[in-house]
């Protein structure tokens, strides 16, 4: 008896304890259930350095890393000549470039006989178990090794293609299903980490030599999920006339409890897809490419010409568009307005689902928030392309997809998405109806 | 199994700084949409400036905590400003991405390391609570909010709030806020004032046809509830480190769904569903690890812990879809306009 | 059918115009007056009227088919639309660019085509809101009951003999959303007198309206003449037009066609022309307002 009192005793102690930790170290961990889940990239570990010359710092040298598949960041000294980026995975590779014309006149990175490279700007560091790698360049009289900025603009410009490529897959859905329902759908984003979560647990289940066959079903799953969303959730909803903002608040919450259970499925680390690593061959100069990036815009492009197609051709696709015009017109001439939204749903669903894959291996790598990473540059390009057109939200993509790429060269790679978003801001204000929208009449 | 351990820690989310700082946000919501029908969906971003308003002015220009505190409403009136002098025209869903740009916009130049000397980045800022100076001048520290603290150090209260001397003041400073905060709220709501406001959610033609300063009064209310959230935002940051992790999309989603609980044209839905919120948030993440680890459901502890947050999200469309009033609202007074 | 022809005829203002009738004709006493006011939506030139001017203390009516471009020219005289290019002026003065809150402070108020009562809000608010001179609606005297207290008591009075008026004071506690078509109408109009309005312009008042309220709505319209207010409104009610209106003002593809009272206008060949134009199958019978014309899809 008087053990357990005392045990009980001990676990009350314990747990008011425990409370009081809560509540004045755990506020921060608890009012931070999601680690920076839009837009920016998850970067929890870190790459550091010194850059000094003949041991005094060297502030505002720009620093470039380079990771698996596509990661890139481009970082400046401070005032004490260093310098942090943050790396998305530990146990990896990174290459760290410091490029010399940011040095002052006539000093270069001297060689540094530690290590075997012949250019001695480009350093390849191992971060470790511990997420942490130190990197410190030299500097000294020497020869400059110089990347011509046309090289840096092809890159980039490649680089954003892909991108915008990738974009536009998941936004002319974004779009349709705004012009055919009018929902701000916010659980798109939900949608587009599905295609890439499926293809993993699927490659997972059948093993990385099928991954051919995984893409294909976890598009079915996809379409599947965008037809269940709609006959469970979305047309009970418009049948009972609800308001789109009351729609728009249901998407956000079916965004979170989504998102949340991708999370409780496979946790919040990054997964690879095989493939991921694939060897990058040089086309010229020092620009680079790899075979994903090749096969990523080659699908991405008979994709959308397989859209463009069935909306312009086929009598659905006609529908579709007859509906986003005007839809109690395209109702009362007889479109079946409840089954076309069914079938813009799934196709909507399709498409993200493929960019979701795309994105898995242009991040590269798979988690949970992965989608809402790049939900707001999805609702960029829809609305600069003109809400509820889908060859607009097409234009948009490219767009963001080349300028979110194209403005690393000219400011911190940590702020490339703000351009996007001031476009997205600017938009909105001054030509709400898009870049090839119409005017709506007032009044 | 400590079923009763767990439900001492869950009340004592009754009383948390962290409830203060959402009831006092969340009270900012109900003044944007709510009273406004203004669709605040960058709540995040006003509470970021508070708290790093705050922060940056103990930190970087050396101020006392109380004028550092007015740096923090300061920016986030002067970023209603930016932001609503463009965008208060806007339709409401174009309002709510626009709002939505912006907060990330924020956060995103906090988080960089552009301004890494400021912000600190990805590390975020601390030590700003204590007598600390500033970071280039750690020595000429005056004493900051926790030296204010009038109550002598130990340990006062009872279980569940058996807590020191920080926590309560915490609680207290909070309390006092949230209830001024409270009380000019209902004020306001309840005057002519208030009427013209509810009246621009309902059509904002019919008001301006009457003659009232459409545009004057939204900023009005954009920029009350912007400081409550930014009031917000200082709370948390009182209570611990400011780090633009926290300052997400989520917490303005978590917001609304605290928002949506209590009501959204009530004065006291807030701090209810604020209180509700976390005391279930409390509550289901101490019991689903709890219930994982005897067994009892059949996942790791970690995957239980998250259970809570699938919740929240569904919890958040099924009340849209059921109860639109909130927990305590009035059933005629749907505060969704059609 | 016609509900209005039980009520007595009223009295008509005429001699309201200067020289020869025809359209943009001089009045004697011009409340209103607009001047080359042009609105283009893309290619579409929606209004370009040259002249046009208002009669004071009178009620006009403003008619014409679908899309001639009657609520978007509403809408730039009371400043929720600008204009391409002209200038309009209210009591002399010049209302170009003037927005339109500043426009119903000058007493130029206007209701909508489609009612605007503010759902959630009770029937007396809405009537309390119409009030331009209650200082605690500055967000500074808000705060503070006793700077405003007494004035919404003398609001709410004043509110509660126009609410009488209108038979709506029985509702002033139920919200806006809980009262018919019609009523909402009644109190629309009825907000719009707790301004003190000059002009009171009228987007097609009798439109779904029930025609048990029609008449009542006809009086109050006649009842704002004899307050010394002016009326302008839109209409398609051929019927209320001839019986209440004293001038007549037609426009047709964004034109003012013809002017003239009611009973001459309905004879002019531009004003048949212009309803036939567009709507072919019209009979003329409905036009010249023998038979009370079908509902037709409103205007956008």
């Amino acid at each position: 008896m008087r053990t357990r009192s005392t045990m009980r005793r001990r676990i009350a102690r314990l747990a008011s304890a425990l409370s009081a930790f809560a509540l004045a170290f755990g506020a921060l961990a608890i009012a931070a259930p999601a680690q920076a889940d839009v837009v920016n990239a998850e970067m929890p570990f870190k790459v550091s350095g010194n850059v000094q010359n003949q041991g005094k710092p060297v502030a505002g040298v720009t620093v470039t890393l380079t990771g698996a598949a596509g990661y890139t960041a481009t970082v400046a000294t401070d005032a004490d000549g260093k310098f942090v980026a943050g790396v998305p995975a530990k146990e990896a590779d990174y290459t760290v470039t410091l490029d010399e014309t940011t040095l002052p006149e006539g000093i270069a990175v001297i060689d540094n006989p530690a290590t075997t490279f012949v250019e001695a700007n480009v350093q390849t560091v191992t971060v470790g178990p511990g997420g942490r790698a130190t990197m410190n360049f030299f500097i000294g009289q020497g020869e400059r090794h110089t990347t011509s900025f046309v090289d840096q603009v092809v890159q980039r410009l490649i680089s954003g293609l892909n991108f915008g490529l990738m974009l536009a897959l998941a936004s002319v859905g974004l779009s349709l299903i705004y012009g055919t329902t009018g929902i701000s759908n916010f659980a798109h984003a939900e949608l587009v980490t599905f295609g890439a979560v499926a293809t993993f647990g699927l490659v997972a289940l059948m093993g990385p030599g099928l991954l051919w066959l995984a893409i294909p079903i976890a598009l079915i799953l996809s379409a599947g999920l965008g037809w269940g969303l709609d006959a469970a959730l979305w047309a009970p909803l418009r049948r009972r006339g609800m308001g789109l903002v009351q729609l728009m608040i249901v998407s956000i919450g079916l965004s979170l409890g989504i998102r949340y259970t991708y999370q409780f499925f496979i946790g919040g680390s990054t997964e690879q897809l095989p493939g991921s690593d694939a060897e990058r061959f040089k086309l010229f100069g020092s620009v680079t490419l790899s075979i994903t990036d090749i096969v990523s815009m080659g699908l991405s492009v008979i994709l959308i010409v397989a859209f463009a197609l069935w909306l312009s051709r086929t009598k659905i696709g006609k529908a579709t568009r007859a509906i986003s015009d005007n839809p109690s017109l395209a109702a009362s001439s007889g479109i079946d307005v409840d089954g076309v939204v069914r079938i813009v749903w799934i196709i909507g669903s399709v498409l993200a689902g493929f960019s979701g894959i795309l994105w898995a291996y242009f991040r590269p790598g798979i988690r949970w928030d992965m989608g809402g990473q790049i939900l707001l540059l999805i609702f960029a390009a829809t609305t600069l392309g003109g809400l509820g057109t889908a060859y607009g939200a097409l234009v948009g993509s490219l767009i963001v997809g080349v300028l979110v790429e194209g403005s690393s060269l000219f400011i911190p790679s940590d702020l490339k998405y703000v351009g996007a978003l001031v476009i997205l801001i600017g938009i909105l204000l001054f030509r709400p109806q898009g870049i090839l929208g119409r005017k709506e009449r007032v009044g | 199994m400590d079923f009763l351990g767990i439900l001492s820690s869950s009340v004592s989310f009754i009383l948390a700084p962290t409830t203060l700082a959402y009831a006092l946000a969340t009270l900012g919501l109900a003044v944007h949409f709510g009273f406004g029908g203004l669709l605040n969906m960058g709540m995040a971003g006003f509470m970021a400036l508070g708290a790093y308003g705050y922060a940056i002015g103990v930190l970087t220009f050396g101020l006392p905590w109380y004028l550092a505190a007015f740096v923090g409403i300061g920016a986030a009136i002067v970023f209603a400003l930016i932001l609503g002098i463009p965008t208060l025209r806007l339709r409401g869903d174009y309002l709510a991405i626009v709002t939505i740009a912006a907060a990330e916009i924020v956060r995103l130049l906090l988080l960089s390391s552009a301004f890494g000397g400021v912000t600190g980045s990805a590390d975020g800022l601390s030590g700003f609570n204590g007598p600390g100076g500033t970071i280039t001048n750690p020595a000429e520290g005056a004493g900051g909010f926790d030296q204010s603290n009038p109550i002598p150090a130990g340990t006062y209260g009872f279980p569940p709030f058996l807590d020191n001397e920080r926590i309560w003041y915490l609680r207290i400073v909070g309390a006092i806020i949230l209830g001024l905060a409270i009380f000019i709220v209902w004020r306001l709501v309840n005057s002519p004032w208030g009427r013209v406001i509810k009246g621009i959610r309902e059509d904002e033609d019919a008001v301006r046809s009457l003659g009232k300063n459409v545009f004057a009064y939204k900023m009005q209310a954009l920029i009350i509830g912007g400081v409550l959230g930014a009031l917000g935002g200082l709370m948390l940051a009182f209570s611990t480190n400011v780090n633009s992790s926290v300052y997400v999309t989520s917490l303005t989603f978590f917001l609304w769904t605290a928002l949506l609980l209590g009501g959204a044209a009530t004065v006291f839905g807030p701090l209810a569903g604020s209180i509700i919120f976390w005391v279930l948030q409390a509550f289901l993440g101490l019991l689903f690890p709890a219930l994982a680890e005897v067994g009892l459901m059949p996942f790791s502890t970690i995957q239980a812990s998250q259970i809570k947050f699938i919740i929240v999200g569904f919890a958040l469309v099924l009340l849209v879809v059921f109860r639109p009033q909130g927990l305590f609202g009035n059933k005629k007074e749907l505060t969704f306009v059609k | 059918m016609s509900s209005s022809t039980s009520s007595s005829s009223p009295v008509k203002s005429t001699g309201l115009h200067v020289g020869a009738i025809k359209p943009g004709v001089a009045k004697k006493d011009p409340i209103l007056v607009a001047d080359g006011v042009r609105r283009q939506f893309g290619g579409l030139v929606a209004v370009e009227v040259e002249h046009v001017e208002i009669p004071r203390n009178a009620i006009t009516a403003l008619i014409g088919p679908n899309g001639a471009g009657k609520t978007t020219f509403f809408n730039l005289l009371t400043g929720f639309d600008q204009p391409n290019d002209g200038k309009w002026s209210f009591n002399g003065k010049s209302l170009a660019g003037v927005s339109a809150f500043k426009v119903a402070r000058l007493g130029l108020i206007r209701t909508f085509q489609l009612t605007k009562a503010l759902g959630l809000l009770t029937v007396m608010d809405n009537m309390k809101l119409g009030s331009t001179e209650q200082r605690g609606e500055k967000l500074s005297a808000s705060l503070f009951p006793f700077l405003w207290k007494k004035k919404d008591a003398e609001i709410e009075d004043k509110a509660l003999e126009i609410l009488r008026r209108f038979k709506l004071d029985e509702k002033k506690d139920d919200f806006a959303a809980s009262l018919s078509g019609g009523q909402r109408k009644l109190l629309e109009m009825a907000r719009a007198l707790m301004t003190n309005p000059e002009l009171v312009m009228l987007d097609e008042p009798m439109a779904g309206v029930n025609p048990a309220l029609t008449e009542s709505l006809l009086e109050h319209i006649l009842n704002l003449k004899q307050e010394g207010m002016t009326v302008l409104f839109v209409e398609h009610d051929m019927h209320m037009v001839r019986h209440i209106a004293d001038w007549v003002i037609v426009m047709a593809e964004g034109k003012v066609v013809a002017e003239g009272a009611p009973d001459e206008v309905m004879k002019n060949p531009a004003v048949i022309d212009a309803y036939l134009g567009s709507h072919q199958d019209i009979d003329l019978g409905t036009v010249t307002g023998r038979v009370t014309l079908p509902t037709l899809p409103k205007e956008k």
